[in-house]
């Protein structure tokens, strides 16, 4: 058992090469927030539920003569509750608390944390940034989670301010829930990577859509002989990633900016192509594009898979509604469409065969010294460290 | 040659991102009032966390510390364990309404109209 509460306090969270300063106050701000957001996935969120079943879904059954069909129609009813407002009303609330704290945070140190990223970036082979990728809509047109900017503003020159941003605030919207180092999500890759294909070490791995760096790090964390390039749109991201990987001695990755629609790399070039959490956070049309590029970069025989939450078909209406909460609520428009998608349909649209495909699961790893034993109690609908991983052999 | 603005970073801090705000209250006023609650209950528990934080320095025996030590300093776990208690007591204080109102739900037979219960023992 692990001596530190749960979630643990802030001063927890890992240091790395372009982690602002912090004062004591702005630790007490997401102690506080993470503490919140427990409080209301813990004990506000239950009542949702309990709301439906005892006075939602027997008013719309009272006043249409059915029970709802979708997700939407339980959504338009729940809208109307009172309950549902309360708890919607003190989420996003939190939601842009935990902006303004931490943009607070890195503003306010912005030229000195871009110096920090800068010196460490400084003439890398490792980062090729490229100012003439353009920005695709799916980013452009959305802040995602409420983030002023979303991931491509800059601010001033070499800046990595949204992506410090990003990186500083996991800890406290998800109550520590991916690890001191947000690593969660990597770790549990590269686990289930190990588990299933013990013998299977990679040449070349691509990651797409790769952010702040966090997943695509402590993958090549565990398997330091692999060679992989990262692709992402967003410099910002990019020269964080970049920079945060190596102050963390990892140097086996080449962050690129790039479209995923359109990799800048020949044909068959990888033994592994993947990505984690960032399908729900392109479109319809895209999707389908980063697919076909994930046929056409795969070696024969090689390796894809994608790390997501988990599909809506099969599961309950009221769950689907509320899985659906951050993409309607927190900015994560596409999540909604993403999560209903046939995704078989999708990697065979691609050119990949069916006997090929699999789905598995995969639970977030944490480090057991401060947060104990892992434990699969609280239901965060979407925001859990648990993923549906799907994928397919070429 | 005109001199390039600095930026005004607190302003930038409250950015709202892109999108219409959703509103989730009849009254989009209440939903106001009450981020404003939030922010203020954020800046209670900073302030006591601040406040425990010098307790905790000034127990050490050593009244000669300055604002870096507060800035610097990290509680080990039993000290974690009594600041989390403090936060999730401070948390059920703010949002006892919430809870009454869960309550409420979960017990309906426990949630009857106190006018109701005067008419009753008006009969019996």
């Amino acid at each position: 058992m692990s001596a530190w509460p749960t979630p643990p306090p802030y001063s927890l969270v890992g240091k790395h090469g372009v982690s602002p300063d912090f004062t004591h106050d702005e630790r007490a701000r997401f102690n506080f927030l993470a503490q919140l957001n427990t409080h209301l996935a813990a004990q506000v969120v239950p009542g949702n539920a309990r709301a439906y079943e005892t006075r939602v879904k027997p008013a719309f059954e009272a006043e249409h003569g059915r029970a709802p069909v979708d997700r939407h129609e339980v959504r338009k009813a729940m809208l109307r509750d009172s309950y549902f407002q309360t708890w919607s009303a003190l989420r996003r609330s939190s939601m842009e608390l935990r902006q303004q704290n931490g943009r607070e945070v890195v503003l306010r140190q912005l030229d000195k944390l871009n110096a920090k990223a800068a010196a460490l970036n400084h003439q890398s082979p490792q980062l090729k940034l490229n100012p003439d990728v353009a920005i695709p809509a799916y980013i452009r047109k959305v802040d995602f989670h409420c983030m002023p900017g979303g991931y491509t503003t800059e601010l001033a020159a070499d800046d990595v301010s949204a992506a410090a941003n990003y990186d500083i605030g996991v800890f406290a919207t998800t109550g520590g829930g991916l690890g001191c180092f947000n690593d969660g999500a990597g770790l549990a890759v590269a686990q289930w990577m190990r588990s299933r294909y013990p013998d299977f070490n990679p040449k070349r791995i691509l990651d797409m859509g790769t952010g702040a760096g966090h997943t695509v790090t402590a993958i090549a964390q565990a398997f330091p002989d692999s060679e992989i390039i990262s692709v992402d749109v967003a410099a910002p991201m990019l020269r964080f990633a970049h920079a945060r990987a190596k102050s963390l001695g990892v140097n086996n990755i080449t962050f690129m900016q790039a479209n995923a629609e359109n990799v800048p790399l020949p044909d068959a070039d990888f033994d592994v192509v993947l990505t984690t959490i960032f399908l729900h956070e392109t479109s319809n049309l895209a999707i389908r594009r980063i697919m076909a590029e994930t046929h056409r970069l795969l070696k024969p025989g090689g390796l894809s898979f994608h790390l997501e939450q988990p599909q809506y078909a099969g599961l309950p209406l009221f769950e689907q509604f509320m899985r659906d909460w951050d993409a309607l609520y927190n900015n994560e428009p596409f999540w909604t469409r993403m999560h209903e998608m046939d995704i078989e349909q999708l990697m065979a649209d691609a050119g990949f065969q069916r006997d090929k495909m699999f789905q598995d699961k995969a639970e977030g790893i944490l480090d057991e010294t401060i947060f104990g034993k892992p434990k699969s109690d609280v239901e965060d609908f979407g925001r859990k460290a648990a993923w549906h991983l799907f994928g397919v052999h070429k | 040659m005109m001199e390039k603005k600095p930026l005004d970073w607190i302003a930038l801090t409250g950015a709202k991102p892109l999108g219409k705000r959703p509103y989730f209250f009849d009254d989009p006023a209440v939903e106001r009032v009450l981020a404003v609650t939030m922010a203020v209950a954020q800046e209670v528990a900073v302030l006591r966390e601040r406040l425990d934080t010098i307790e905790r320095l000034l127990e050490k025996g050593n009244a000669d510390f300055s604002r870096a030590d507060i800035d610097a300093y990290a509680p080990d776990p039993a000290a974690a364990t009594e600041r989390a208690e403090w936060s999730r007591m401070y948390i059920a204080r703010v949002l006892r309404i919430v809870q009454q109102e869960l309550e409420a739900l979960n017990t309906p037979e426990n949630n009857v109209d106190i006018a109701a219960i005067a008419d009753e023992l008006g009969r019996i």
